[in-house]
């Protein structure tokens, strides 16, 4: 037998080429249509588990889902802006208390979220290291940025210019983080969280500079009206907020009037939630209050709809290649013809010529079942971050 | 061991094709040439003797053991161990290398094993035939006249007591024929084989012991 098998092998190296075309099909059409069952049903159990867990969602006017995506997983690109002051109209509701969230900006490929400490409870998230943001400028990173930046506490993260040729627009600041999340399997694990306060300061909204009170800063004030000062461009403005430089950040503005993306009303028990919602849907028309579990049912509904015709589409590629792969099987039997005539006449028997025949079919077999098995495992692992960032890029 | 045809018939009722060959013996080490017009049952004659077909009547015997006595599986590993064959078309597999196409008929033998002696005694056969040099060479790298050689040195590596050659030089130029003939015939007679072929061409007829006519039915010694 270990001669047939040799033989066997060596009929396939020399038709590598082809035999590895044919397991290549036949791996994909047997994954795929597994992998797309399996990635679109661990998205939608995440999709949903997210959902459950943030019940409502207050935003601007505008795109339920967009809304629900971008308070839920901070993907969203330009997120419609709220103002600041909605954060003490739901608590003066009496029925939640408001957790304001502002992720407009980013740190490489990570959302900064800017939050209050409220946001830590509610989610349950543990510290891996260091401790919670306690001043301004400070920031906490997920377990994810941690690793793929490979940052830690006592290390620093510098925001990203929304546009490097925008030169009145937003500004690098540099944050030292102060502590790092225990992982969580959520996107919170690919966030970097600061105080609300730290992303008006990257927006500009507040800033730090040189004080111009001093003996030495006379050179540089241009004008002075009642404690209105004008200065000039050599000041120095701080992309850094420390212990020492802190006392000199002052926002511009009335805080009420700041952007923020949503608000996560966190409500005591279900009948506040309902009269929450009941209150902003009845008077408000200028925010919007979702469900987030419904928006995400409905995004899923459509999900599963494409899901269904991608798998049919797939059967049918699946049948063709099926179709393809015996043809080329009774094809290579046809040219192999002269082999087994004279494998007969030199006294090979007909069980040692069709195990010889045989091996080519059932190693394409074999290999494209383990390939895919392999695949599948790999899919039940990785797949849904894979999707996630699809879905929500 | 000596090959013995006695009273031997086949046909093919549909075809109206009989052959009879009365009586033939072939001694040890004896080469002997089959000729004849086609259709005239050279390789039928050739394909009994292999045991590849069976006879209607007669027999057909190998140093005393009857082929036309053995079962199916038992003239199959008669025809691996003691038979070697060799075809106009040399019939090696592409996919495999020259040392794997001579080691072919020993792999199918059964209780043969690939030993280093063996796969020595397989390199001296090559080595006589002048292919050692491409030893692990695909065998689509070689020549027609090379292929055949290959042939022949899977043919006798068993050491098989009876050659039996289909036309062995009918797809080669002057030159190879000549000399796979002659490397074949210096094999044979090196081993006391005996060695039983099928020709078209009377160039090569003196170069055998003797030449059996197929369309006089009955064995003509011409030489």
């Amino acid at each position: 037998m270990g001669d047939l098998f040799y033989l066997g092998s060596r009929y396939i190296s020399h038709h590598r080429a082809k035999l590895l075309v044919l397991i290549f099909a036949i791996t994909l059409v047997s994954w795929l249509p597994v992998a797309i069952q399996i990635i679109v049903d661990q998205t939608a159990e995440q999709l949903l588990d997210r959902a459950e867990s943030t019940p409502l969602v207050i935003g601007a006017p505008g795109s339920p889902l967009e809304l629900s995506l971008g308070s839920l997983y901070f993907r969203a690109k330009t997120p419609a802006r709220l103002d600041y002051s909605e954060v003490k109209k739901v608590e003066a509701t009496g029925y939640a208390r408001a957790i304001p969230l502002y992720y407009r900006f980013r740190a490489q490929d990570y959302p900064i979220v800017g939050t209050s400490p409220d946001y830590f409870s509610y989610r349950g998230l543990q510290m891996a290291s260091g401790r919670p943001v306690a001043l301004l400028g400070e920031a906490v990173i997920g377990s994810k940025v941690a690793e793929v930046m490979s940052l830690g506490v006592g290390d620093h993260i510098i925001s990203s210019p929304e546009s490097v040729f925008d030169l009145a627009g937003v500004y690098p600041l540099k944050m030292p983080v102060v502590g790092v999340l225990a992982a969580s399997f959520s996107p919170d694990d690919e966030a970097v969280f600061v105080d609300v306060k730290t992303t008006w300061v990257i927006q500009g909204l507040g800033h730090g500079h040189q004080d111009l009170n001093r003996q030495e800063a006379v050179g540089q004030v241009l004008k002075r009206e009642g404690d209105n000062l004008v200065a000039n461009a050599s000041v120095r403005q701080f992309n850094e907020i420390t212990s020492d430089n802190l006392e000199s950040f002052h926002f511009h503005g009335d805080n009420a009037s700041f952007p923020i993306s949503a608000i996560i009303p966190n409500a005591p028990d279900e009948k506040s939630a309902a009269l929450l919602l009941g209150q902003f849907q009845e008077e408000r028309e200028d925010v919007q209050i979702v469900r987030s579990r419904r928006v995400i049912a409905q995004l899923l509904d459509t999900v599963f709809t494409v899901r269904d015709y991608i798998v049919v589409g797939i059967a049918v590629v699946a049948i063709a290649t099926a179709i393809v792969a015996l043809l080329v099987f009774y094809l290579s039997l046809r040219l192999r013809s002269g082999e087994r005539f004279t494998l007969a006449r030199i006294g090979a028997s007909r069980l040692q010529v069709q195990i010889l025949m045989a091996t080519e079919v059932v190693f394409v077999l074999l290999l494209s079942a383990a390939l895919a098995a392999l695949l599948i495992t790999l899919t039940r692992q990785y797949g849904i971050s894979l999707m996630q960032q699809l879905l929500l890029a | 061991m000596s090959l013995e045809i006695e009273g031997l018939r086949f046909s093919y009722e549909s075809e109206g094709f009989v052959l009879s060959v009365p009586q033939l013996k072939i001694l040890p080490g004896e080469s002997v040439a089959l000729v004849g017009p086609s259709g005239s049952g050279k390789t039928t004659l050739l394909n009994l003797v292999a045991g590849i077909l069976y006879p209607e009547r007669g027999t057909i015997s190998v140093d005393g053991q009857l082929i036309s006595d053995l079962g199916a599986r038992q003239r199959r590993q008669h025809r691996l161990c003691k038979m070697g064959m060799i075809f106009q078309s040399f019939e090696l597999l592409e996919y495999l290398d020259l040392r794997d196409n001579v080691l072919l008929q020993a792999r199918l033998a059964p209780g043969v094993k690939i030993t280093p002696a063996l796969e020595q005694q397989a390199k001296d056969i090559v080595a006589e035939l002048g292919l050692l040099d491409k030893w692990r060479r695909p065998v689509t790298a070689l020549s027609q006249g090379e292929r055949q050689r290959v042939a022949v040195s899977r043919a006798l590596l068993l050491d098989p007591p009876v050659v039996l050659a289909d036309e062995p030089t009918g797809n080669l130029d002057p030159d190879n024929k000549r000399a796979v003939l002659d490397h074949l015939m210096a094999l044979c007679a090196g081993g006391n084989r005996i060695l039983l072929t099928v020709t078209h061409d009377h160039s090569l007829l003196p170069a055998f012991d003797r030449v059996v006519d197929m369309s006089e039915l009955l064995a003509q010694e011409v030489a």
